[in-house]
C-alpha cells in the first residue's frame, strides 16, 4: 500500500507540478511547432509518452547494469543520446510496416523525438532522482501525460487564438509566447497540491 | 586502461545499436513500387519543389499514382518529362520552360536610398522595417536572399540590385519565394521581352522613386499589335500567351523598363561564382 502511494505521488506530481514542459521547460520545440492543431498535438504527445517509456526501460538497465557496475557514469549522456536515437528509429521502421497510416499521420515528427530533450530528460532525471525500475516507469508515464496535456491544452488554446481579432504587433509567434506564459503560470498553482491529496 | 575500457563500452553500444537497425531495417523493409524508383531516378533530385511536392520522392509517388502531370519538373526539362512518360506509357506533354527574372532596375544610378539601413544584412530583415531602405518600396533590396536560396548559384548582384544568370537559371521559383518584395517573376524561356518594374505608383510618383520605374504611360499597350499587354494599378503587365515576340513595346517605352529579356544581363564585375565563394 505505502509502495502504491509512492508511484501515485510520483505520477501526478510528473503531470501536473513538475509538468515537464509548463514547470520544467524541455520540449519546448515541439510544444510551439507542432500545437497548431488538435490531432497533431494529441499524435505527438502519444508519440512522445511511447518513446520516453522504451526509452526509460532501456536506458534504466544500461545505467545500473553497464555503466555504475564499470564506474562509468560520466558516459551517461553520449550513450543515452545513442540509444534513444537508435529506439526512435526502430519505432520508426516498425510503424512504417505495421501501421503506415499511423507512420503517415504522425510523418516528420517522430525522427524529431530523436533529438527531443524532453525525453533524454526524463530518462537522466529518473536516474538523478534515484528511482527503482518501477518507479522509473510510472515517472516516465507520468512526464509522457504531463507533456500530452500540455500539448492538447496548447492546441485548444491556439486554435481560440486562431479565431480571435489580436492586434497587429502581437500576432503570430508573440502572442502565443505570451499564451504559453499564461498556461505556465497556471500549472504553478498546482505546487504542494499532489503532496496533500496523498499525504 | 580505463579509457580503454570506455573506449570498448561505447564500441559495444555503438555497435549492438547498428547491429540492431540493421536488423529491423531488413526485417521491416517496405517494398517500394519498382516503378517508382525508375521514375525517380529520371528527376534531378534536387528537392526544389518547383513542381509543388514536397521533394522528388514524393513527386516519383504521385506521378506512379497518376494523380500527377510528367511537366512539372522544371529543373530536369524536356528529357526527364518524356524519360518518365516513356516509363509509365503515358502521352508526352511539353514542358514549359519558365526562368527567374528580377522585375526591377533600380539600380544604384536610378534611385536612391531615402534612409540608411545599419541592420541584418538580410533582404527579409531590411523589408521589415518600413518596407525596406530604398526610396521605391516595390524594388529589389540588393541584400541577396535570393542569391542565398539559388541552388544552381544563377543569381549575382550588382548594382544594388540582384541579376539572374538565365542560362544557369534551372526555373525552380525557389528565389521567388524567398524574395519578400516579391520582384522576381518567372517568364516563359523563350519570352522576348519583360517588364522591368513593380512600382504600383502613379507616374509622378514612381519617376521621383526611380529614374527607371515604369510610369504606367500606356504607350505599350497601344503599340501591341497583338494586345497583349495591359497597364493595371500603373504597371504593364505582359500576358505571354498572346506576346508575338515582335519587340515593338520595348522601341516606345519611355523609361526602358520594358526590356528585351536575354539581352547580356549581367553588369561587368557581377560574378556569380566569386559571390558564392
Amino acid at each position: 500500500m505505502e509502495q502504491m502511494k509512492i508511484l501515485l505521488i510520483i505520477l501526478f506530481s510528473a503531470v501536473f507540478v513538475d509538468n515537464y514542459v509548463l514547470s520544467r521547460f524541455l520540449g519546448i520545440c515541439p510544444f510551439l511547432g507542432v500545437s497548431k492543431k488538435f490531432d497533431q498535438a494529441s499524435g505527438m504527445g502519444i508519440a512522445v509518452t511511447v518513446v520516453m517509456l522504451i526509452a526509460t526501460a532501456v536506458t534504466w538497465p544500461i545505467q545500473y547494469f553497464v555503466l555504475n557496475a564499470l564506474n562509468m557514469g560520466y558516459l551517461q549522456n553520449i550513450v543515452f543520446i545513442l540509444v534513444i536515437a537508435t529506439l526512435v528509429q526502430i519505432l520508426e521502421m516498425l510503424l512504417r510496416k505495421l501501421s503506415p497510416a499511423l507512420y503517415k499521420g504522425l510523418g516528420v515528427y517522430l525522427p524529431l523525438i530523436t533529438t527531443n530533450c524532453a525525453v533524454l530528460g526524463v530518462t537522466i532525471n529518473n536516474i538523478i532522482d534515484g528511482y527503482s525500475f518501477a518507479e522509473s516507469m510510472v515517472s516516465s508515464l507520468g512526464c509522457g501525460l504531463g507533456f500530452l496535456l500540455a500539448m492538447v491544452l496548447f492546441s485548444g488554446l491556439r486554435s481560440r487564438i486562431n479565431e480571435s481579432n489580436i492586434p497587429t504587433p502581437f500576432r503570430g509567434l508573440a502572442v502565443t509566447l505570451i499564451a504559453a506564459s499564461f498556461i505556465s503560470l497556471v500549472f504553478m498553482g498546482f505546487s504542494g497540491i499532489v503532496e496533500n491529496i496523498f499525504g | 586502461m580505463e579509457i580503454l575500457i570506455a573506449f570498448l563500452v561505447m564500441l559495444g553500444i555503438a555497435l549492438a545499436a547498428g547491429l540492431l537497425l540493421l536488423v529491423f531495417s531488413k526485417l521491416f523493409a517496405v517494398e517500394k513500387n519498382p516503378l517508382e524508383i525508375s521514375v525517380r531516378e529520371c528527376l534531378p533530385g534536387i528537392n526544389c519543389g518547383a513542381c509543388g511536392y514536397k521533394g522528388c520522392d514524393d513527386y516519383a509517388t504521385a506521378l506512379v499514382d497518376g494523380t500527377a502531370k510528367p511537366n512539372l519538373c522544371i529543373p530536369g526539362a524536356q528529357t526527364a518529362a518524356d524519360a518518365i512518360s516513356g516509363i509509365l506509357g503515358i502521352e508526352k506533354v511539353i514542358v514549359e520552360d519558365v526562368v527567374a527574372f528580377v522585375a526591377c532596375n533600380g539600380n544604384c544610378e536610378a534611385t536612391s536610398p531615402a534612409a540608411r539601413y545599419d541592420g541584418v544584412s538580410t533582404c527579409k530583415a531590411a523589408s521589415m522595417l518600413y518596407g525596406g531602405p530604398g526610396s521605391c518600396r516595390f524594388g529589389c533590396l540588393g541584400l541577396g536572399d535570393c542569391a542565398m536560396a539559388c541552388p544552381s548559384n544563377a543569381i549575382c548582384l550588382a548594382d544594388g540590385i540582384a541579376h539572374v544568370d538565365t542560362s544557369r537559371c534551372i526555373g525552380c521559383g525557389l528565389c521567388k519565394q524567398t524574395c519578400p518584395k516579391k520582384v522576381i517573376v518567372m517568364v516563359p524561356q523563350e519570352s522576348a521581352v519583360a517588364v522591368m518594374c513593380g512600382n504600383k505608383q502613379k507616374g509622378a510618383d514612381a519617376r521621383k522613386a526611380c529614374k527607371n520605374a515604369c510610369i504606367g504611360c500606356k504607350k505599350c499597350e497601344k503599340a501591341c499589335p497583338a494586345g497583349a499587354i495591359t497597364v493595371v494599378d500603373n504597371l504593364a503587365v505582359i500576358d505571354y500567351t498572346k506576346c508575338t515576340h515582335c519587340g515593338n513595346c520595348v522601341d516606345v517605352c519611355p523609361t526602358g523598363c520594358l526590356r528585351k529579356v536575354f539581352f547580356p544581363d549581367i553588369p561587368e564585375g557581377c560574378d556569380v561564382q566569386s559571390l558564392i565563394d
